[in-house]
């Protein structure tokens, strides 16, 4: 317990209202009706669909298959008949419906045959395999699939393993509630990370504002076989960010552009923990998990949720209230607005978040900003806000990038302590999304530049390939018109044939030597080609090759979105 | 309405009403030292600063209310009017102050858009075009007869029939007058100081002023309304400097902490150079504008045609500070720490 803590730059902190809810125990929400399941719940690819309409499915059967490498399976949380694929609302910040698998429910919760991992005798990759099969993304918030993240790399070992229990946001107690009650799970967790990534140091960080947690990590940590150090660390948000726990438990900087695991470090959530420990020791897909029902609600407090459960049957559990202004998933600092309840909860639901005007009263209107700098003392990626949200507001988006656009994490703790209101996150999206849009747009320019550039080399090479078929036809009719002249002039001229006799042989010879060297320069065209001499396996090679490259000509041939847009 | 949906308490009506409260020691210093006048120039002051304030918004089409009550205007208002003689006639403190307001702020676009300090701009414009007028100062009780009482301030300020005498035993040069009065007669410094003006540290009176500014400045610091850079810069480059010249022309320059502890250094250093808008921004950039400005503060007091330079100095490095800013900029997390290209 006597490491040496760092401290992480800038950093609020906001009032924790973490005691709402977790005076209450776990409770596991009933299994609804129907289930609304998106197939693009982690970074990445989202899941192919597996079964069809109508299908029965049991729980923890998978639905859809992770798609490529950075990806994850998606399963059924509970038995029951699929009734449709497509289109739903889901808690997205872009509030467009995305493909989801709904199931009607058949009350039986029947399990699909499950068993349980044997980790040590696995091959990694293959472990890593089952895992992403298994649906496990990081549950802190980002939703990145774990069994990247616990690739360490062909040639890199992650020397320290750093497991999560910051829980900065206010309101959120799910991560809290769960190392109260299942902190040997979270550690056997950590136990297979470690496997995985060779790690020699685990810690596990946790803010001071949750005693009873740390008190149960230590006590778990005590009956595990390796060294676990429960570090409490001081409650400021962000503190729960990767980047900043790294900092304050090792006093490291993830170098600007690169990974955590550039430096041999590897963080994950409690909730992953748990996640994996579940999937490895009882083969469980990850299909529930704790969400936090708070704020302007009777009864605020912590459910064991399945996923694909419509947001608005845990309000009404937790005790719907008059006077509800609306929901956030997440919490108050870095939350997305839910337009609609009947959204489901995902494997990033950490919290549902109910608001009314008493505990988050309108925001006032913004004034000028007075360049006082709070925001660049409270920014924790040590920016200048002030210079970037006046880059972004007069549209100079390549000054904001100059000014490390691209390195804010969006925890919004500039627009929290701003005299003057101003919505800073809000212009740093808008700079963001402007540059990625104008870096697409810069691309498929480049694309048109390269058409129009071989377009004009084709034009060129058939203009001179058709003036040098003329200048040959030329040549032949002038060489015809030559001979024939010539022939009469050897009629014509009878007498002198004895002399231009000899010279008549050489021309001849001339001729024969020429015809030959045309010959022998033609020879490595008329000799077989290399393609007769091969393998029916290469021939199938080029032919793939052949059908792509027509591919890639039909798609370059074909006009391009920006093209359509404006012709 | 994305991402944060809470905010600290913290408002710009909040960090003005905190200045303007930092303000007060120094007013109420003032009134002792030098007679209740100064209340009807800060008040004049405030009335033209809020009318022209709330003209300005209407002409140019922004809402009245929310701008006029985030209090800038009252402290542009209030840090004119206490760097104006205390004497000095009404027509002086509305044209200073309409100056400030009308084009130095909201001509160059309002709260958060104006280049340099409006009170400074104020000021500035004034001792340009007025210099006889901007000498009028009262002197301190200690060395002059009472004080002007309110109704008498109020008389020679709006320009009512005052008798020469009265006006006479009351106003006297100021210490930073004195010197320079005294270094043009070719008198040593030692010389200069046997005039009854000079106290401890400042002028009679005047170090207790710079005292209560230095102690309202300190209240600001530890609120956190400023950093700690400006400031310790400020004083920094105006010790340094006059330091430096008295150290080897300790007959012709004047000593360090008599510099330091004038009123105007002390304004300068807690409330004019910390303003945010026209200040530096980078944590590196606050050092050197703050250096800078009580450099160019000393370098126009010895060597410039005014007695005083707080005014040319800040307005001087406002001028600055996109380049400060710009070559300043701090290594970020995880950053190599390169400063921007331009």
């Amino acid at each position: 317990m006597s490491r040496e803590l760092h401290r992480f730059k800038g950093g609020v902190h906001p009032p924790e209202h973490k005691a709402e809810s977790t005076s209450r125990p776990i409770h596991a929400a009933p299994l609804p009706k129907e289930l609304v399941i998106p197939l693009r719940q982690h970074i990445g690819n989202p899941a192919r669909p597996v079964v069809e309409i109508g299908a029965r499915v049991l729980k923890g059967q998978m639905i859809a298959a992770a798609d490529g490498y950075i990806s994850a399976a998606v399963h059924a949380s509970s038995s029951g008949t699929v009734t449709a694929i497509g289109l739903q609302p889901v808690p997205h910040i872009s509030g467009l419906p995305d493909l989801c698998v709904t199931i009607e429910t058949d009350g039986r919760d029947e399990w699909v045959v499950h068993a349980p991992l044997d980790y040590q005798a696995m091959e990694p990759s293959q472990l890593r395999m089952q895992l992403r099969d298994l649906g496990l993304a990081g549950l802190g918030g980002a939703v990145f699939p774990s069994a990247v993240k616990l690739d360490p790399g062909a040639s890199r070992a992650c020397p320290t393993l750093i497991i999560n229990g910051g829980e900065c946001e206010p309101w959120i107690t799910c991560d809290d509630l769960l190392m109260r009650t299942h902190a040997g799970e979270i550690l056997q967790g950590a136990a297979i990370m470690r496997h995985l990534l060779g790690s020699t140091t685990v810690l596990v960080g946790i803010e001071d504002n949750k005693p009873e947690a740390v008190a149960a990590m230590q006590a778990a940590a005590a009956g595990m076989d390796f060294a676990v150090e429960i570090v409490v660390v001081p409650a400021r948000y962000p503190g729960g960010g990767a980047k900043q726990m790294i900092q304050v438990l090792t006093g490291q900087e993830v170098p600007s552009g690169k990974l955590p695991t550039d430096i041999g470090i590897q963080v994950f959530n409690v909730g992953t923990a748990y996640a994996l420990a579940r999937a490895v020791r009882h083969g469980e897909p990850l299909i529930s998990r704790l969400v936090t029902v708070t704020g302007h609600v009777l009864r605020p407090q912590n459910f064991e949720v399945l996923i694909g459960t419509p947001m608005h049957t845990l309000i009404t559990l937790a005790g719907e209230r008059d006077g509800t202004t609306g929901v956030l998933m997440g919490g108050p600092m870095m939350g997305v607005p839910v337009p609609d309840l009947n959204v489901p909860v995902v494997k990033a639901t950490n919290c549902i978040l109910v608001k009314s005007a008493a505990l988050f009263p309108p925001l006032p209107k913004a004034l000028p900003c007075i360049r006082c700098t709070r925001c660049a003392d409270a920014c924790p990626a040590e920016l200048q806000p002030q210079e970037l949200f006046r880059f972004a507001r007069a549209g100079d988006f390549g000054r904001a990038q100059e000014y490390h656009l691209f390195d804010c994490i969006e925890c919004g703790c500039c627009s929290y302590v701003c005299p003057s209101h101003i919505p800073l996150v809000d212009f740093y999206r808008y700079a963001k999304s402007e540059i990625w849009a104008r870096e697409k747009d810069k691309r498929a320019a480049d694309l048109a530049r390269e058409r129009h550039e071989f377009r004009q080399f084709r034009q060129e090479r058939e203009k001179r390939e058709k003036a040098e078929k003329l200048a040959v036809k030329a040549q032949a009719a002038r060489t015809h018109a030559a001979l024939d002249q010539a022939q009469r002039a050897e009629l014509a001229a009878a007498p002198a044939a004895e002399v231009t006799a000899v010279s008549d042989a050489d021309a001849r010879k001339a001729l024969i030597a020429a015809a030959l060297a045309r010959a022998q320069a033609k020879k490595p065209d008329a000799a077989p080609r290399n393609v007769d001499q091969l393998t029916p396996e290469q021939l199938r090679q080029i032919e793939e090759i052949e059908t792509r490259r027509a591919k890639i000509r039909e798609l370059v041939r074909k006009p391009l979105e920006s093209e359509q847009k404006n012709p | 309405m994305p991402s944060p949906f809470i905010l600290d308490r913290s408002s710009v009506t909040q960090v003005m009403a905190w200045v303007l409260a930092a303000l007060l020691p120094g007013i109420a210093t003032y009134v002792w030292l030098f007679g209740p006048g100064i209340l009807i120039t800060l008040s004049l002051a405030t009335v033209t600063a809020l009318a022209s304030e709330a003209a300005m918004l209407k002409a140019r089409g922004y809402p009245v209310r929310p701008f006029l009550t985030d209090l800038s205007a009252i402290v542009t208002a209030w840090l004119l009017a206490l760097s104006l003689p205390s004497l000095a006639p009404w027509w002086l403190i509305v044209t200073g102050t309409l100056f400030a307001i009308v084009v130095a702020k909201h001509l160059y676009g309002g709260l958060g858009q104006n280049i340099f300090n409006p009170a400074m701009v104020g000021y500035a414009v004034l001792i340009v075009s007025f210099p006889v007028q901007m000498t009028q100062w009262a002197g301190p009780h200690e060395l002059t007869a009472a004080p002007l009482t309110l109704a008498q301030s109020a008389a020679v300020i709006f320009g009512g029939d005052v008798p020469r005498a009265t006006l006479d035993a009351v106003t006297m040069a100021t210490p930073l007058d004195a010197l320079r009065t005294g270094l043009l007669q070719q008198l040593t410094i030692d010389e200069v100081m046997t005039h009854p003006i000079f106290g401890h540290y400042g002028g009679v009176g005047f170090e207790w002023l710079a005292g209560a500014f230095l102690l309202g400045g300190l209240l600001l610091w530890a609120l956190r309304i400023i950093g700690w850079q400006v400031p310790l810069a400020f004083l920094a480059g105006i010790w340094l400097t006059a330091g430096f010249l008295n150290f080897f022309d300790a007959g012709r320059f004047g000593p360090p902490w008599f510099h330091l502890f004038a009123p105007s250094v002390m304004l300068g250093a807690f409330f004019i150079a910390t303003d945010p808008v026209s200040g530096a921004t980078t944590p590196r950039g606050k050092l050197v504008f703050g250096l800078g400005a009580g450099f160019l503060t000393m370098a126009i007091r010895t060597w410039g045609g005014f007695p005083d330079g707080v005014a040319f100095a800040i307005l001087l490095m406002n001028l600055c500070v996109p380049l400060i800013d710009q070559y300043t900029q701090p290594r970020i997390y995880g950053g190599a720490g390169k400063e921007p290209r331009t």
